[in-house]
């Protein structure tokens, strides 16, 4: 008992400590992409270190909502990603949300960051909210068909059940996985704020959407947002890791070498995952607002696709 | 027990004389709703006894009504949960209006049907034969329009009440020729004798449609649904709050005691009528909500979203009953019953805020208000509330109810039909659609209504509630998180319910550790509400104390940064429609022919720019406006009957004799 | 083994519905056409794995005539046209993406459904290619018929003729013959469109179908 408690410490730990490295190193990898040097592998620990130390400057029409929402949507993403199996599945509390309950928690806290966009009254924070809302409005559900379609496919919708079956035997190549796949790496892009959907880098608001959003943000409060948007990141490359790269994700009882074992392989993934993403984002331009809703369009046809023919055919 | 019930209900109607009588007296609101809400708090603990106990139906027959049928009233499960439903809304909206009320300034329009009004929904819970329950819900329809124009000096609500009256006709009589249907050629109308004597398959469906039009009617299923965001807005906010959130509950009790009680073993493909309106609904009410301006018909189209919700859970319902799979029909209609329940809470929960924001500032219009999260603190947060519940968000309860559907739909695989195989994917799609573009619609209500600078001098005047409106409010949001922390309690109470209608029932929940809820099996899904919130609260804790004690916790007040572009008038925020329009270019130009046009002046024109945007209900448009135009040509041909002259009317009755006379010598 | 090769053989299948989605969804002429060759590609690799699995050599020969003209031949041939005659680069669809996308599901579904009903007692391997081979043929269908640039419309006819190429090595036993007549006869109707082309654009200084129907005379 003791054990799994101290389990699930060690990976909400775990996931805070990774979060900004990973990051740092996509940023570091953009950067030699392009030839830069970049900024140092742990500049984002100190970037938060210091918003942390600020003071927070608060809008005149700022409500107690404004100052409530940074602790909420950081809690809420921290306990999404510690629900999500890293180095090892069938952690104590796993059984308490499945996938469809991470997404939803996940929700919650996009519901709030988007009122507090709305809270000072302005018009760049409306900008953010109401185009953040629009890409939710057809992300969230391509999202909940990849997890129909693969919990079909797994038949279970808890996390750690489908991880098992994704690394067992009984999985085969198939298509509908493989449409899921696609969809997943979509809807993560367009959730995270990546390339080609929104851009991460500058601040420009006019065609931004997370951060339109928080212009109004200052100091500790800041830092907690732009931890969460890094543990979600983390928490989507986490959860493309233990569905479509199950390997080495050690079982529950496991001994101190497989442990090891699947840390230093979750690592690995999340450093070939950061890579595979730097890449992408250099070699790819960011789409005209309205495109998005093309793009992510996709992705929910590709998941419905996926879904049906799961319902068709046993196989597919 | 039904005696009881029936005396509650007599006691009801009773008050509506004493309304009247004390219309114009202070005191008058006090006693009418204080002694509607010790009624129904009565009825209400009354079958909350009944449904967690488990006691057996009880029946009784009164002398009222036609002669030879007598009324019939009883008892069972499934009346029991309305009865609950019916009676939690009815006595939080009696709260409420011990507050709302005092600000009424035509009393004599409303107090006396109020209290009628909840005898008429009760009433049809508890009929037991088809004449008692047609009597009971025209009543219910007739008090609940006597309602909707009770300020009838504004032209809007007289047409609202208007269309009201026409669909409400509609939906009794597409249930009185169901009925009758269902009472066959021997004429028996009690639903035990329905029962025992179960239609053919043919008459079966012609009564599955005429349930699902005038049921359905009620409930507020596209395309039946035009009356609703008309009606709902324009009555009271008391009365709004019952119509939305108890009224299409009702609906729903009469569709589901027709199709799962009465009509005996459902075909296959009934679930996919059921379905694809349920779906259809969901996805239109949501989206017509994102382009509405007034907060209660945003509140009423998304009361149509949710009532597809429930029926596309039924429909799932009804494909895995008619394929005899008992538990994962018990699950479809778990969720269905559950989300009847959260509905009624969240929605009274929400139009209670908006009749608190109405009373405060006088206008309903989205974009005349803004800001009064400042003013109306305690408001703010319980509209919150509901808006986080009825998003379908962890931990409250509207979460819960959608899991469970989800967990449906991932059952359904097992039904052999094609047609099915390919419409239960298309309506989770619809489902998951409809529960983000809810959330959407809902960021708009709480955040343009009570966020940012107040954007109209009634906004900026505004003040807090009386302490009735506040509690009936912080009741229902209490109620919201319990039901959404500790759903297992909830679910095992409707078992016997689920057990009555379908024949399974879920496992236990109270036993399951943890006090999670667990559908099938642990391994394959499971959800503990009261460890999701708690971890939140807890990480929140820890969070915001680690950071105040070790980094820093001081704050400053400024102006507004704005990237540097501080505007001071409130007319450069985020109005509704703007924050509406990523979503309705993307959605509305294909459903609603939303089209945005902007005309500038030539230069050196002072004439201001316009934005003209243009959304058409097409349903409207190409069901109702020419049916309407139908009839209106069929009466103007008709009526030239009325100036026929004397010669033209003999011949008339001349033509009829011999007719007649042709008849009866042809006849063998 | 035997499950692998199966899965395989679904995977390409199930790719080439994937890549005539994204024809769907391309917006630019030269994107397009790679999106085309990459189908193409896809088409090959899927003919050389039957080829394999059902140790049919003469298979080989269709997959390295598909992949010599579908994937470099043609898309070479029709960049030069577009880049000859200057076309608007742009292809305007007659209806949204996500409204044909829609669609393009819908048609997914119903052949799905239409083959593994009608195919019920055939080999589980050919039914499902050939259920994948049927939605690449409507998928096609679609392309041509919503969009308004001849370029794109030829696209999709060439896309469609990839899912008959498809369905017919999926049902085991396709003889060479066919297949060189096949990509004969393509070729054929290939160099007519071209030159057809040409004279159109000559004449009246675009391509753009809806633009012909205005000097027919027959806009609606």
């Amino acid at each position: 008992m003791m054990r799994e408690f101290a389990f699930q410490g060690a990976q909400m730990l775990l996931v805070l400590l990774l979060a900004p490295l990973l990051t740092g190193f996509v940023r570091k990898v953009k950067a030699r992409l392009l030839r830069r040097q970049g900024p140092p592998l742990l500049q984002p620990y100190r970037d938060l270190a210091r918003l942390l130390r600020k003071d927070v400057v608060l809008s005149d029409d700022a409500s107690w909502l404004f100052r409530v929402i940074p602790y909420f949507v950081f809690a809420a993403t921290w306990v999404a990603v510690s629900l999500v199996p890293t180095f090892r599945s069938g952690l104590m509390f796993s059984w308490t949300a499945d996938l469809i309950a991470i997404i939803a928690v996940l929700g919650s806290a996009r519901f709030f960051q988007a009122l507090a966009g709305l809270d000072a009254g302005t018009s760049f924070g409306g900008i953010g909210s109401s185009r953040e809302v629009m890409i939710a409005s057809l992300a969230e559900p391509a999202m909940l068909m990849i997890v129909f379609a693969i919990a079909l496919i797994a038949g279970a919708t808890q996390l750690s059940t489908m991880s098992a079956f994704m690394n067992s035997d009984e999985v085969g190549l198939r298509v509908s996985l493989g449409f899921c796949l696609i969809a997943l790496i979509m809807v993560a892009i367009a959730e995270n704020g990546r390339i080609p959907v929104d851009n991460p880098a500058t601040h420009l608001e006019l065609t931004m959407v997370h951060e339109a959003m928080v212009l109004e943000y200052s100091g500790r409060h800041l830092a907690l947002i732009e931890l969460a948007a890094m543990l979600k990141l983390l928490l989507y490359v986490s959860l493309i890791a233990c569905l479509f790269a199950p390997w080495g994700i050690s079982p529950s009882g496991a001994g101190a070498t497989q442990l090891a074992a699947g840390v230093a392989s979750y690592i690995a993934k999340l450093a070939v995952l950061g890579a595979a993403l730097a890449a992408f984002e250099t070699v790819i331009a960011k789409m005209r607002v309205f495109r998005v809703p093309e793009f992510i369009g996709a992705a929910l046809m590709l998941a419905l696709l996926a879904t049906l023919l799961r319902f068709v055919s046993g196989s597919l | 027990m039904v005696v009881y019930a029936l005396c509650g209900v007599a006691a009801l109607v009773a008050l509506a004389p004493v309304g009247m009588a004390l219309r114009a007296s202070p005191r008058g609101t006090g006693v009418v709703y204080g002694a509607s809400l010790i009624v129904t708090l009565m009825l209400l603990v009354m079958s909350l006894d009944i449904l967690l106990t488990g006691a057996g139906a009880s029946a009784t027959t009164l002398p009222f009504g036609l002669p030879w049928i007598g009324a019939h009233f009883r008892i069972d499960t499934l009346a029991a949960f309305f009865l609950v439903v019916i009676n939690l809304g009815g006595a939080a909206a009696s709260l409420f209006a011990l507050g709302y009320g005092r600000h009424e300034d035509a009393p004599q329009r409303v107090l006396p049907f109020y209290p009628v009004y909840l005898a008429g929904m009760n009433m049809v819970v508890l009929a037991a034969d088809a004449f008692t329950f047609l009597v009971a819900w025209e009543f219910m329809s007739l008090t609940s329009w006597a309602l909707v124009i009770a300020h009838h000096r504004t032209a809007e609500n007289l047409r609202a009440g208007y269309v009201y009256l026409l669909m409400a006709g509609f939906g009794t009589l597409t249930l009185l020729l169901a009925f009758g249907l269902l009472a066959g050629a021997e004429g028996h109308y009690t639903f035990d004798a329905i029962r025992a004597a179960p239609p053919s398959a043919g008459v079966a469906a012609l009564v599955l449609i005429l349930a699902i039009a005038g049921a359905g009617s009620k409930a507020g299923l596209v395309p039946l649904h035009v009356w609703l965001p008309l009606a709902h807005p324009a009555a009271p906010s008391h009365v709004s709050a019952l119509m939305s959130a108890v009224m299409t509950k009702v609906a729903v009790y009469g569709f589901i005691r027709i199709v799962f009680d009465l009509l005996g073993t459902p075909a296959w493909w009934w679930s996919l009528v059921v379905l694809g309106i349920g779906g259809a609904t969901c996805v239109m009410g949501v989206l017509y909500a994102l382009m509405q301006r007034d907060l209660k018909r945003v509140l009423a189209y998304s009361t149509i979203e949710n009532i597809g919700i429930v029926f596309a859970a039924l429909g799932l319902a009804l494909a895995f009953k008619a394929e005899q799979l008992p538990l994962p029909a018990a699950l479809a209609m778990t969720a269905a019953l559950f989300h009847v329940f959260n509905h009624s809470l969240f929605k009274s929960l929400l139009f209670f805020g908006a009749g608190a924001v109405l009373s405060a500032t006088g206008t309903r219009d989205m974009d005349r208000l803004g800001g009064l999260i400042h003013r109306m603190p305690q408001t703010a947060f319980a509209f919150l509330a509901g808006c986080v519940a009825i998003s379908a968000l962890p931990p409250l309860n509207g979460f819960v109810s959608e899991w469970l559907a989800f967990q449906a739909i991932l059952l359904s695989p097992q039904l052999p039909f094609w047609s099915l195989k390919l419409m239960v994917p298309a309506v989770g799609a619809l489902l998951a659609l409809s529960a983000a573009l809810a959330a959407a619609c809902f960021v708009r209500a709480f955040g343009i209504t009570f966020l940012g600078r107040p954007r109209s001098d009634a906004a900026t005047l505004a003040h807090e509630t009386d302490t009735h409106s506040l509690a009936a409010m912080y009741v229902l949001t209490a109620l919201c998180l319990i039901a959404g922390v500790l759903p297992g309690f909830f679910i095992d109470a409707l078992a016997p319910v689920v057990q009555a209608l379908t024949g399974g029932r879920m496992p236990v929940q109270t036993g399951v550790a943890w006090l999670s809820i667990v559908p099938v099996a642990e391994s394959r899904s499971s959800y503990n509400g009261l460890l999701v919130f708690a971890f939140i609260a807890l990480s929140g804790a820890i969070a915001a104390l680690a950071i105040h004690r070790l980094a820093s916790d001081r704050v400053r007040r400024a102006p507004t940064w704005d990237c540097g572009y501080p505007d001071a008038s409130t007319g450069t925020q985020y109005s509704a429609s703007s924050f509406a329009q990523p979503i309705r270019r993307v959605f509305g130009t294909l459903v609603f022919g939303a089209r945005e046009t902007g005309s500038m002046p030539p230069p050196g024109s002072t004439a201001p720019a316009r934005l003209t945007v243009v959304v058409r209900d097409l349903i409207w448009d190409w069901l109702y406006a020419p049916v309407a135009a139908g009839i209106a040509f069929a009466s103007d041909r008709v009526n030239t009957m009325q100036f026929l002259t004397i010669r033209s009317y003999l011949s008339l009755v001349f033509g009829a004799l011999v007719l007649l006379l042709l008849v009866l010598a042809i006849w063998p | 083994m035997q499950g692998i090769a199966f899965d395989i053989a679904h995977m390409l299948a199930g790719s080439l519905v994937l890549v005539s989605f994204m024809q769907l969804y391309q917006r630019r002429l030269l994107a397009l056409l790679n999106v085309f060759a990459l189908h193409a590609v896809v088409l090959s690799a899927s003919v050389a794995w039957q080829a394999y699995i059902q140790d049919a050599p003469h298979l080989y020969i269709t997959a390295v005539i598909a992949l010599a003209f579908k994937a470099i031949v043609i898309p070479v041939a029709l960049r030069r046209i577009v880049v000859k005659l200057g076309i608007h680069r742009e292809i305007e669809n007659v209806f949204g993406t996500g409204l044909v996308m829609l669609f393009g599901i819908g048609l997914v579904a119903l052949s799905m459904v239409v083959m593994l009903r009608v195919t019920a007692e055939a080999d589980p391997l050919a039914r499902e290619d050939l259920a994948f081979a049927l939605s690449v043929v409507l998928l096609g269908l679609l392309m041509m018929v919503t969009r308004r640039n001849a370029i794109g419309q030829v696209i999709g006819f060439m896309a469609m003729e990839n899912g008959l190429v498809l369905a017919a090595t999926g049902a085991k036993g396709m003889p060479l013959v066919v297949e060189i007549s096949i990509a004969f006869s393509v070729l054929i109707a290939f160099i007519v469109i071209g030159i057809f082309l040409f004279r159109i654009r000559e004449r009246f200084d675009t391509v753009d179908m809806q633009a012909m129907d205005r000097f027919r005379g027959e806009r609606r």
